[in-house]
C-alpha cells in the first residue's frame, strides 16, 4: 500500500480514537463539572442514611462540591463527613448542612444553607449546625404508631 | 493381568506429568519471548513511521469497521433492554447511566478486546506462523536481521497502541447507539439522559479504569498472538492450530484478567 495513504488512515484512526476518549471524558463522564480549587470542611451527623463518598454537595440546587470522606467517630458515636467545596463558593461560618434525597427514591446529597455570619468558612473548619438524613422506615413507623394511637382514642370517645 | 493394569496407570500418570511439564515449559518460553520482545523494542520506536505505523494500520484501522458496528449494536441492545426493565420502576431516564457505566467499565474494554483478538490477533498469528513456515524468519536470521526486533516488536507495539483507542471508540459508539434508541426512537428526555449519565460516570473511577483495562488486554492479546505465531509448528496444520489457540487463549485471558482487574478497581466503594 502507498505510504501516504497508509499514514492518512493511521492518522484518521488515531484522531477518531482520541476524539472518542474526549467524548467519553467530557460528554459521558463528569470531568467537565469539577469545581476547581477546593477547601475542606467537615460536619458531624447522627445518621447519614445512604450517603456515599463522591455524592454532590448542593446549595440552592447547584452543585458546589462533593463528599470526599465519611468516617465513624468512635468516641462521639457520630459520622464525620468531609466535604470538598469549591474555593469560589464562600459560605458564612454559621452555614447549616443537611442530608437530603433527590426525589422519593433518588440518590442522597448534602444540602448547604447559608447563614448570616460575616466571617466565612475556612479550610479545616467544622460545621456545627447539621441535620441528619431522614430514615424512611423510622418515619413510616412513627406514622403508623401515631395512626394507631389516634384510632384508639377515637374509639374511646365514641 | 495386574502387570497390564499397573502399566496402564503408569502410562496415565506419565501422560499427566508430560502435559504439566510441557505447559510449564511453554509458559516459561512465552515469558522469555515477551521479555525479549520488550527489550528489543527500540527498533519499533526508532523506525516508528516505517514499521509500527504499518502495524497500527493492520491491527487498528482494519478493525475499525467491526468495532464501530458492534459498538453501535451493543449500545442499542443495552438501551432497549435497560429501558424495558427500568420503565417498570418509573426511572427510564436512568437508562443513560446504565448504558454508559456498563460500556465504559466492562463491555467496552472486554468486547473490544475479544473482537480485537479474533480480528487482529488471529491475523497476526497466521502471518507470523506462515513467515516461519516459509522460512522467512530463518532467512532474516541468516542476513543478521533480528526477527524479534524487526517483525515481532512493531506488531506488539502496534497492537498495544491500537487497543485502547479501539475500546474508547467502542464505548463512544455504544453510548451513541443507546442514545439513538432510547432518546430518538423511544423518546426518553435527552436532557435527563445526559445529565444523569454525567453525574453517575466518574472520570477517574470509571473512564480511566476502563482505559487501564483496555491497555492490559491489548498487551495480553498481542503477546499471546505473537507468541502462538512464533511458536507454531511450520506446517499448514500447525499454523491453523496456532490461530485457533490464539483466539481461545486470548479470550480466556481477557475474561480472567477482567475479573482480577475489576476486583482490584471496584471494591464496592
Amino acid at each position: 500500500m502507498n505510504r501516504t495513504v497508509l499514514d492518512a488512515w493511521v492518522g484518521i484512526f488515531v484522531a477518531v480514537g482520541i476524539g472518542a476518549l474526549f467524548f467519553l471524558a467530557l460528554k459521558v463522564g463528569n470531568a467537565s463539572d469539577s469545581v476547581g480549587d477546593i477547601y475542606r470542611v467537615s460536619a458531624e451527623f447522627e445518621n447519614i442514611g445512604g450517603l456515599k463518598v463522591r455524592a454532590p454537595v448542593k446549595s440552592a440546587g447547584v452543585v458546589v462540591g462533593r463528599v470526599s470522606d465519611i468516617q465513624f467517630d468512635a468516641k462521639k458515636f457520630v459520622a464525620r463527613v468531609t466535604l470538598n467545596v469549591g474555593k469560589r463558593y464562600e459560605f458564612p461560618k454559621d452555614t447549616s448542612v443537611s442530608i437530603l434525597t433527590s426525589g422519593l427514591l433518588g440518590e442522597q446529597y448534602v444540602g448547604m444553607e447559608a447563614g448570616g455570619d460575616s466571617a466565612a468558612l475556612k479550610d479545616g473548619d467544622t460545621i456545627k449546625l447539621t441535620q441528619s438524613a431522614v430514615v424512611l422506615e423510622k418515619l413510616i413507623g412513627q406514622f403508623l404508631y401515631n395512626k394507631a394511637a389516634e384510632g384508639g382514642t377515637n374509639k374511646d370517645t365514641k | 493381568m495386574p502387570e497390564r493394569v499397573l502399566n496402564g496407570v503408569l502410562n496415565g500418570l506419565r501422560g499427566v506429568g508430560h502435559q504439566v511439564v510441557n505447559g510449564v515449559w511453554r509458559l516459561g518460553y512465552a515469558a522469555r519471548f515477551f521479555l525479549v520482545t520488550l527489550l528489543r523494542s527500540a527498533t519499533s520506536f526508532r523506525r516508528f513511521r516505517g514499521l509500527t505505523f504499518r502495524e497500527i494500520y493492520f491491527a487498528g484501522v482494519l478493525s475499525l469497521i467491526i468495532i464501530i458496528v458492534s459498538g453501535l449494536f451493543v449500545g442499542m441492545v443495552l438501551g432497549l433492554q435497560g429501558y424495558e426493565t427500568l420503565q417498570k420502576y418509573g426511572s427510564s431516564e436512568a437508562v443513560g447511566t446504565l448504558v454508559a457505566l456498563s460500556l465504559v467499565r466492562e463491555l467496552g474494554p472486554v468486547v473490544a478486546a475479544l473482537l480485537f483478538a479474533s480480528r487482529a490477533g488471529s491475523a497476526m498469528t497466521a502471518e507470523i506462523g506462515l513467515m516461519k513456515a516459509t522460512e522467512q524468519i530463518s532467512a532474516m536470521e541468516m542476513m543478521a536481521v533480528d526477527p524479534i526486533a524487526r517483525v515481532i516488536g512493531p506488531r506488539f507495539w502496534g497492537g498495544v497502541i491500537s487497543m485502547p483507542l479501539l475500546a474508547a471508540i467502542f464505548s463512544a459508539m455504544g453510548v451513541l447507539g443507546g442514545y439513538l434508541i432510547t432518546v430518538v426512537v423511544i423518546g426518553v428526555d435527552a436532557g435527563a439522559f445526559w445529565s444523569q449519565m454525567q453525574s453517575a460516570v466518574d472520570f477517574q473511577h470509571d473512564i480511566v479504569n476502563g482505559i487501564i483495562k483496555s491497555v492490559v488486554f491489548g498487551v495480553a492479546v498481542t503477546a499471546i498472538s505473537l507468541f502462538e505465531g512464533y511458536d507454531a509448528p511450520p506446517t499448514a496444520e500447525g499454523v491453523s492450530g496456532a490461530t485457533t489457540r490464539t483466539v481461545v487463549t486470548s479470550s480466556l485471558a481477557i475474561l480472567g484478567l477482567d475479573f482480577i482487574l475489576t476486583a482490584f478497581m471496584f471494591k464496592g466503594v
